[in-house]
């Protein structure tokens, strides 16, 4: 083997840069969809390399739930004011506030869906041609079928079987007023990927990826947060436990797992021995067999 | 983890759900490890309820609902394995002639082709077609498995026939490597694990084969080509003057001291200083994402190209390309559309179509000069200004193309220069 190979890890890398440095060359209001996770501080992380010298030069918005990990906001803040980039917030609450969505109600309510209007409003308001997520296709079925550059009709809707085609490195990001696009530049990397890059390039990351105590609930197996948002079950009782989260999303739907990784190390190493996908302790993506494929359609990231 | 020595293959597999396709897969990821307890005891219910006993490994790459609910692959679908040794991307695309758009998308961009072919039934048209294909995009490597080797007592002739009848075919294709194995992919011999039922076959089992393939010749490490997709001026302290050119190295190796020539304009300059992230580095090579700055200040755009100053692509207006028609609306003669070459885009115009492409029995036909989708057709194009190309057998990144409809802004057509 010769020297002029690249491991898998820096071709990744490569072609993720490759794909924001396209974005922002092709639209005019591109921004980066950012919710606090590990996926969209990987995505931040590699645009800062995709534009070195010169600084971010994409927004960063965020479609705030109200029912957040405080952990995540101050994370938010912190990078938002290191990058010197622009934040945008679309409100969940001012979307139930002003009508535009209605909270849903019983004991498994949660406002993932309702993110969808606001994340369109937003898009529309802000006259964004280009939201840059960190979807990866080994999240989901629905997700494995998704390009670098996915187009979305001037509803914000997906159309699954309706791709416009991907060859080579061609990206066609071309549009109609109105119309919109997604951007997935980390589209290739799988969760383990993310784990092995973000502790070899020593990226910081929220705590509550790292083993911690917690007080949380048992439901639909796996460890529920206590916060303020959450309605208890007759049945359920609030104790405390070692956990770490695989994911971050909603407070009130995101489950943690039990845990003593409380290192980047030994979360790669636990990562790497799990048995169960990430967003199986996603309650949002059990609700049915298609529950994300009809979401994407919809305009969910 | 030994994630430094690792390198990432892309391949595609090429065959209908009957081949046994989409079980081959399930068997790779299911024997690779890289099934999870979820997915797997989601996959066991559902088995259950269409009363198969056991796994179904073909669920496995179960997609969209209405794909499920036909039984059949309708787009590229993306599965992601690694083992020791690599990591894998799988292309996984339908194998039936109305989805030849989307053989050719998967085929783009990967290092080796797994083309199926069922041990009972042998060579047929399809396996043709796939191949064809395969060499049209001029995947470097190609792995026929023959497969349900069980159900035929896994009987050495057989395999060697079918052996013998798909290199009488592929003699009359450019292939640069192909292999055979012999496997059966529901049971699981020679996929990952050697076979104990095949003892005559001395080759080794299909993820063996993967993990080894020799792939670092797969780019072009010759010809070094840079397309500029962006500059990037910093204008803070410390970067006052700094003019980066940001690009993917599209082929070959640059160091920091070269002789470069800035296409179309001619201009010479040498590589002052190259960037990967916030890194220096003296020297780098395809696909490297970098950014290079020179020592003349050069007017240099998107589009634009940095090569070596002795080894140019050709500037043309003209050429002939073999292109493969994507979209439902055929090709409206003397139409104008929008060229995308590296990081260049130009009008261009569909001047004659030479032939077309019977892709079963590799035929040409020059009388019929529609373009529908799926057919494959050498055209001449023209574009209203020079385009910076290699030959696609020299230079994939420089040798590819795609038309875009200006009307729809979709992408019609991919074109691979001749």
């Amino acid at each position: 083997m010769n020297k002029y190979y690249l491991n898998y890890l820096d071709e990744l890398e490569s072609e993720a840069i490759f794909i924001l440095r396209e974005v922002w060359a092709q639209f005019q209001n591109p921004v980066i969809l950012f919710s606090g996770g590990k996926d969209s501080i990987l995505v931040t992380h590699l645009a800062k390399k995709a534009f070195y010298p010169a600084k971010v030069p994409f927004p960063l918005m965020h479609v705030d739930t109200g029912h957040n990990f405080p952990e995540t906001i101050n994370f938010r803040d912190d990078l938002v004011q290191k990058l010197g980039a622009q934040l945008i917030v679309g409100s969940v609450q001012k979307s139930i506030d002003e009508g535009r969505v209605a909270e849903e109600k019983g004991k498994n309510a949660t406002r993932n869906a309702l993110q969808i209007t606001t994340l369109l409003d937003t898009i529309e308001e802000h006259k964004i041609d280009c939201a840059i997520g960190g979807g990866r296709r080994d999240e989901e079925k629905a997700r494995a079928k998704e390009r670098f550059f996915s187009h979305r009709d001037d509803f914000g809707q997906w159309d699954p079987k309706n791709q416009r085609p991907e060859l080579w490195n061609l990206l066609n990001g071309k549009h109609f007023e109105g119309e919109h696009f997604r951007a997935f530049p980390i589209s290739n990397w799988t969760e383990m990927d993310v784990w092995n890059y973000l502790l070899r390039k020593e990226i910081e990351i929220p705590s509550l990826y790292i083993a911690h105590e917690r007080e949380v609930v048992w439901r639909n197996g796996s460890w529920i947060p206590n916060s303020e948002y959450l309605q208890l079950g007759e049945q359920e009782q609030v104790v405390k436990k070692k956990v770490r989260f695989r994911t971050l999303g909603d407070i009130t739907i995101t489950g943690g797992i039990e845990s003593d990784a409380d290192t980047m190390e030994k979360i790669v190493e636990e990562v790497s021995t799990m048995r169960q996908t990430e967003r199986g302790n996603r309650s949002d993506d059990k609700r049915s067999e298609t529950a994300m494929e009809d979401r994407k359609k919809e305009g969910y990231f | 983890m030994k994630i430094d020595k690792n390198q990432l293959l892309r391949f595609t597999t090429a065959g209908s759900v009957d081949d046994g396709k989409s079980t081959l897969i399930g068997r790779l990821l299911y024997d690779s490890k890289s099934i999870f307890e979820d997915q797997l005891s989601s996959v066991e219910s559902t088995s259950k309820k269409k009363g198969i006993e056991g796994v179904d490994l073909a669920l496995f790459t179960d997609g969209l609902k209405d794909e499920r609910e036909q039984g059949i692959t309708i787009d590229v679908a993306y599965r992601y394995f690694t083992t020791p040794k690599r990591k894998f991307i799988i292309a996984d695309t339908p194998g039936h002639i109305q989805y030849t758009r989307n053989m050719v998308t998967g085929a783009s961009t990967a290092n080796a082709a797994v083309i199926l072919i069922d041990a009972r039934h042998g060579v047929i048209e399809q396996t043709k077609r796939h191949t064809f294909i395969a060499s049209l995009l001029n995947i470097p490597h190609i792995i026929v498995c023959i497969n349900k080797m069980d159900l035929v007592d896994y009987k050495e002739e057989v395999y060697n026939d079918i052996v013998s009848q798909f290199e009488e075919f592929a003699s009359k294709l450019l292939i640069q490597d192909i292999a055979f194995v012999p496997i059966s992919a529901l049971v699981g011999d020679n996929v990952v694990n050697r076979s104990e039922n095949m003892k005559w076959y001395q080759g080794s089992p299909l993820l063996r084969l993967l993990e080894t393939l020799h792939i670092s010749s797969d780019i072009n490490k010759i010809d070094s080509r840079f397309p500029v997709q962006t500059v990037l001026r910093p204008q803070k302290e410390g970067f006052i003057d700094y003019r980066g050119y940001a690009g993917r190295i599209a082929s070959g190796i640059y160091r920091v001291g070269d002789e470069v020539a800035v296409l179309p304009s001619g201009f010479t300059s040498k590589i002052k200083s190259m960037n990967a992230g916030e890194h220096e580095v003296d020297e780098a090579f395809a696909p490297m994402s970098v950014a290079m700055t020179l020592e003349d200040d050069i007017d240099i755009s998107r589009g634009d190209m940095i090569v070596r100053k002795n080894n140019q692509p050709e500037a043309l207006q003209e050429f002939d390309v073999m292109l493969c028609w994507l979209s439902a609306e055929s090709a409206k003669p003397r139409a104008k559309y929008v060229i995308m070459h590296t990081s260049n885009e130009k009008k261009a115009m569909i001047k004659e179509v030479v032939y077309k492409m019977n892709v079963n029995t590799f035929e040409r036909d020059g009388d019929d000069t529609s373009l529908n989708m799926n057919d494959i057709a050498r055209v001449k194009i023209r574009t209203t200004h020079r385009l910076l190309v290699d030959s696609y057998r020299e230079n994939r990144n420089t040798g590819s193309l795609i038309l875009i409809d200006d009307q729809t802004k979709d992408t019609v057509a991919a074109g691979m220069i001749l």
